[in-house]
C-alpha cells in the first residue's frame, strides 16, 4: 500500500496497463507535452513516447472517432476528455459508434476502448462546464460507466476498464484529483466492474452515493453519528452495470433509502436506483425513497446560487432524518 | 339478464377455492352441466359446472387466484349484453354473498376506518371523503400482516397518520404484554432475513394438513401403544390368496380388513370426541393415508368390515391412484371413523402418527422385518411387524386401546379368523 493522490492512482493504473500491454495508448487534449490539464498524465510522454501518448487538436468528435477506429483494428485506446462536458460534442461517436458497433456488426468488432476524464461540477464553471453525465451515458445499452470515489477505487476500476473488451467510460472529478488515500501497489489489483462496496456499515438508513457524492454522504453520516444514527453508505462504484443486489440487501436491512447524486434530477442515477429498489424491496420500505441531486436548472455561476444548486450537507442530513421520521 | 357465478362450497371444510384453469373461454356458449373451470379446494381439484345456459361474458377470476366462498368467478349472460354496471357494482361490493360467508380468514387491509370528522387535511385541503384508505408503509403493511394485527388496530404516527415500522412494533409490544408469559409467544417471522430461506407458497392441501393436524396434536391428548405381530401367517395367507385372486391383495389390505373387524368388536375405539359427548359410530369407515406429491390425503374405504379382501384391495388401489392424480371427490375423503398409515415400504420399523380428526385413533404400520425368533430352545427365522396405535385419551383409555390391539394381533396372526 502507498498513500497517493487520486490523479496519481489514475496515472499508475495507466502506466501499469501500458507496460503490461503495448496495444494500450493514451490520446487527448494536452495529455502529452502539458502533462494533462490536471496533471494526470504527468511524465507519461517522456516514458512512453509520442506514439503512445498522443496530443490531439481541440476536436473531441475527431479523436473519439480515431480511438474507436483504432479499437476496431486491435488497439486498446484510452481517450481522455479534458472534462466529460466536452464529450457532448463526441456523443455521436460514443453512443452511435462505440456503444453500437459490436451489435450492428453482428459481433464482428469489439471496441476495447476507455474514455475517461473529470465529470460533474467543480466550482463556479457555469452551466456548460458543470454537467454530470453518468446517467446520460449509462442510458445507452453497450456502454459501461464507472465512477470511482477514492484513489484505490480509481486504480482498480480503471485497470479493469482498460482490460475490458468493450467501451468503458470512467468518470473522475477535478475536485477529487488531489484527494489522498491508500492504494495497493500490486499491478494485478483489479476491482471488477459492477461490484459496489459498503463504504460505511450502519443499520438505520441506507445512503447510496457515488463519486464525490460519497464524500458528502460520509460527512452527513459523521454528523448524524452524534445523534446515534447509524448510516450505511453504499458506493455502487459502477453505474452500469449497477450492483443493485447490494443496494437492495442493504435496504432490506435498514428499510429506508436516500440517494445522493450530482446528476440533474430528471432521469438521473437516483431515479434508476429508485425504480429497482421499489420493485425488489417494496415490502421492506418504511418510508418513500428520497433523493438529493443538483437542482433542476442549468448550473448557476453566482457563488451563492451555485452552492445552493449543488447537493448540500444540510439537504442530505434532512433527507436522512425524513426517511427516519425524525 | 346476466348471471353471476360464485365460488360454491365444494367440501365441508372448504373456505376458499383456487381457480386452476378455465375450460370455457369468454364468448363461448355454456349449457347447464358444462364444466367451465377447474377449481382446487383444500381436498381435491374439482370441476365447476354451470347451472344455467348463456354465453360466458367475463372470466372474473384469474388462474391461480384464490377466491373465498361466494366470491365472483364468472359472469354468464346473453351475447353482447352490457355488464359494465354489474362489474362496477361487484367491484364496489366485493363482499361474498351472505349465504356462504365464512369468517374472514385474514384481516382486510384496506377496509374503511372511521373518518376523523370534517377536519382539514394537514396540507389545508378539506377532507373529501367520509372513508379514507389507511395509510401505511409497505413494510408496516407486511409486518402487520405477518403478525396478524389488523391495520385498523394500529395508530399511525407518520406523516398524515401513516402507519410505519415503529407503530407496528409498538402494537406488537402491546400484544406481547397481553399474552401471559408462560404461554409461548407468537412467532414474529418479520425479523428474519429473507435471504436465509426460500418462501414456498402454501397450497390449499398444505393449509389443510397444517390446520387439521395442529388442531389434532394440540387439542387431543395423544398416547401411544405399540405391539409386535408375527407376520408369517399373514404373508402365507396372502400368498395363497393371491394365487387365486384377480386383484393383488397387499399386506395393507389385510390390515385394513383386520382393523375393521377389530373395530366391530371394540366400538369404543370406533368413536369420536365431540366436546359434549363421545360418539360411537355405527359404521366402520377406514381412511388410508396416501402420500401424494404435495402432501398426503386420506381416502376412505367405507364399510370395510363388510367387504371382502379382494374388494378392499380393488378400492384401495383405485383410491390411491386417483389420490395421486388429485381426482378424489370430497365425499371420498370424508366420514372416516379410523385411519391407518403405513410407512413400511420406506423401511420404517415403527413410528407414531398424529390422529386424523375426528377419529379417536390412528394405526401406524411399520415394515415387516426378518428377525431371529426363539421357539422353545430353538432359534429360527421369523417375520415380525410393529403396529403403533395413537389414541385420543379423551375417548380411549390405555386398557381399551390395548384390548383392541390384542384383537387386531389375534386376527393378523390367524387370518382364517377373519372369515368368521
Amino acid at each position: 500500500m502507498a498513500v497517493m493522490e487520486f490523479r496519481e492512482a489514475v496515472r499508475l493504473a495507466m502506466i501499469e496497463e501500458m507496460e503490461r500491454d503495448e496495444r494500450v495508448f493514451l490520446m487527448g487534449e494536452e495529455v502529452g507535452l502539458y502533462d494533462g490539464a490536471y496533471k494526470v498524465s504527468k511524465g507519461m510522454l517522456e516514458r512512453f513516447g509520442p506514439m503512445r501518448v498522443v496530443d490531439t487538436p481541440i476536436s473531441e468528435a475527431g479523436f473519439a472517432g480515431i480511438g474507436i477506429g483504432a479499437a476496431m483494428v486491435g488497439l486498446r485506446p484510452i481517450i481522455e476528455f479534458m472534462t466529460w462536458n466536452f464529450s457532448i460534442v463526441a456523443m455521436d461517436q460514443i453512443v452511435n459508434h462505440a456503444a453500437s458497433i459490436l451489435y450492428m456488426s453482428g459481433g464482428q468488432f469489439n471496441i476495447p476502448i476507455v474514455f475517461r476524464g473529470p465529470n460533474g461540477a467543480a466550482g463556479q464553471l457555469g452551466a456548460t462546464h458543470s454537467r454530470s453525465l453518468e446517467a446520460t451515458y449509462a442510458h445507452w445499452p453497450g456502454l459501461k460507466v464507472v465512477t470511482p470515489a477514492t484513489p484505490a477505487d480509481a486504480k482498480g476500476l480503471l485497470k479493469s476498464a482498460i482490460r475490458d473488451d468493450n467501451p468503458v467510460l470512467v468518470m473522475e472529478s477535478e475536485l477529487m484529483y488531489g484527494m489522498k488515500g491508500e492504494v495497493p501497489e500490486d499491478p494485478e489489483f483489479l476491482i471488477p466492474l459492477g461490484v459496489g462496496e459498503i463504504k460505511r456499515p450502519g443499520k438505520d438508513v441506507t445512503v447510496v452515493a457515488h463519486s464525490k457524492s460519497y464524500h458528502l454522504a460520509e460527512m452527513a453520516a459523521q454528523e448524524l453519528e452524534k445523534d446515534g444514527i447509524e448510516v450505511e453508505i453504499i458506493d455502487p462504484r459502477t453505474i452500469r452495470p449497477l450492483d443493485i443486489e447490494l443496494i437492495v440487501s442493504s435496504v432490506k436491512k435498514t428499510n429506508r433509502l436516500v440517494i445522493v447524486d450530482e446528476c440533474a434530477p430528471f432521469g438521473g442515477v437516483a431515479s434508476e436506483i429508485t425504480y429497482h429498489v421499489q420493485l425488489r424491496a417494496f415490502d421492506y420500505l418504511d418510508a418513500p425513497i428520497v433523493r438529493v441531486t443538483t437542482k433542476d436548472t442549468p448550473a448557476p455561476y453566482a457563488k451563492n446560487l451555485y452552492e445552493y444548486w449543488m447537493p448540500r450537507l444540510d439537504e442530505v442530513i434532512e433527507a436522512i432524518k425524513k426517511v427516519l421520521y425524525r | 339478464m346476466a348471471i353471476v357465478i360464485r365460488m360454491p362450497k365444494m367440501s365441508d371444510t372448504m373456505e376458499e377455492g383456487v381457480l386452476v384453469s378455465w375450460l370455457k373461454q369468454e364468448g363461448e356458449r355454456v349449457e347447464p352441466g358444462d364444466v367451465i373451470a377447474e377449481v382446487e379446494t383444500d381436498k381435491a381439484t374439482m370441476e365447476l359446472e354451470a347451472y344455467d345456459s348463456g354465453v360466458l361474458l367475463k372470466q372474473v377470476a384469474k388462474p391461480g387466484q384464490a377466491i373465498p366462498l361466494g366470491g365472483v368467478i364468472a359472469i354468464l349472460g346473453e351475447p353482447g349484453e352490457d355488464i359494465s354496471s354489474l362489474l362496477a357494482e361487484l367491484e364496489g361490493a366485493s363482499e361474498p354473498t351472505p349465504a356462504a360467508t365464512p369468517a374472514p380468514t385474514s384481516p382486510p387491509e384496506s377496509a374503511p376506518h372511521p373518518a376523523p370528522g370534517p377536519v382539514a387535511e394537514p396540507d389545508g385541503r378539506p377532507s373529501t371523503s367520509q372513508t379514507e384508505r389507511i395509510k401505511a408503509s409497505p413494510l408496516a403493511r407486511r409486518m402487520a400482516r405477518e403478525a396478524g394485527i389488523p391495520l385498523e388496530a394500529i395508530v399511525g404516527t407518520g406523516p398524515e397518520g401513516r402507519i410505519i415500522k415503529r407503530d407496528v412494533e409498538a402494537a406488537l409490544a402491546r400484544v406481547r404484554e397481553l399474552v401471559p408469559p408462560q404461554l409461548p409467544r407468537p412467532e414474529t417471522p418479520v425479523l428474519l432475513e429473507e435471504e436465509a430461506y426460500e418462501a414456498i407458497p402454501l397450497t390449499p392441501m398444505r393449509k389443510t394438513i397444517a390446520r387439521r393436524l395442529s388442531q389434532s396434536m394440540f387439542s387431543a391428548p395423544h398416547f401411544y401403544l405399540s405391539i409386535e405381530v408375527d407376520a408369517h401367517p399373514l404373508l402365507e395367507a396372502r400368498q395363497r390368496l393371491n394365487a387365486l385372486s384377480e386383484v393383488r391383495i397387499s399386506v395393507n389390505d389385510f390390515i385394513t380388513k383386520a382393523c375393521a373387524l377389530a373395530l366391530r368388536r371394540h366400538p369404543e375405539i370406533n368413536a369420536s370426541w365431540a366436546e359434549t359427548e363421545i360418539r360411537r359410530h355405527r359404521e366402520v369407515h377406514i381412511a388410508i393415508a396416501v402420500a401424494v406429491e404435495e402432501g398426503l390425503v386420506t381416502p376412505v374405504i367405507r364399510h370395510a368390515d363388510r367387504k371382502g379382501l379382494a374388494q378392499i384391495a380393488r378400492e384401495a388401489q383405485e383410491l390411491a391412484e386417483r389420490a395421486r392424480n388429485r381426482k378424489l371427490s370430497p365425499e371420498e375423503l370424508e366420514g372416516s371413523t379410523f385411519t391407518t398409515s403405513n410407512l413400511g415400504m420406506f423401511g420404517i420399523d415403527s413410528f407414531t402418527a398424529i390422529i386424523n380428526p375426528p377419529n379417536a385413533c390412528i394405526l401406524a404400520i411399520g415394515a415387516i422385518r426378518d428377525v431371529p425368533v426363539v421357539e422353545g430352545d430353538q432359534i429360527r427365522p421369523g417375520k415380525r411387524m410393529r403396529l403403533t396405535l395413537s389414541c385420543d385419551h379423551r375417548v380411549v383409555d390405555g386398557a381399551m386401546g390395548a384390548r383392541f390391539l390384542a384383537t387386531l394381533k389375534g386376527l393378523l396372526e390367524n387370518p382364517l379368523a377373519m372369515l368368521l
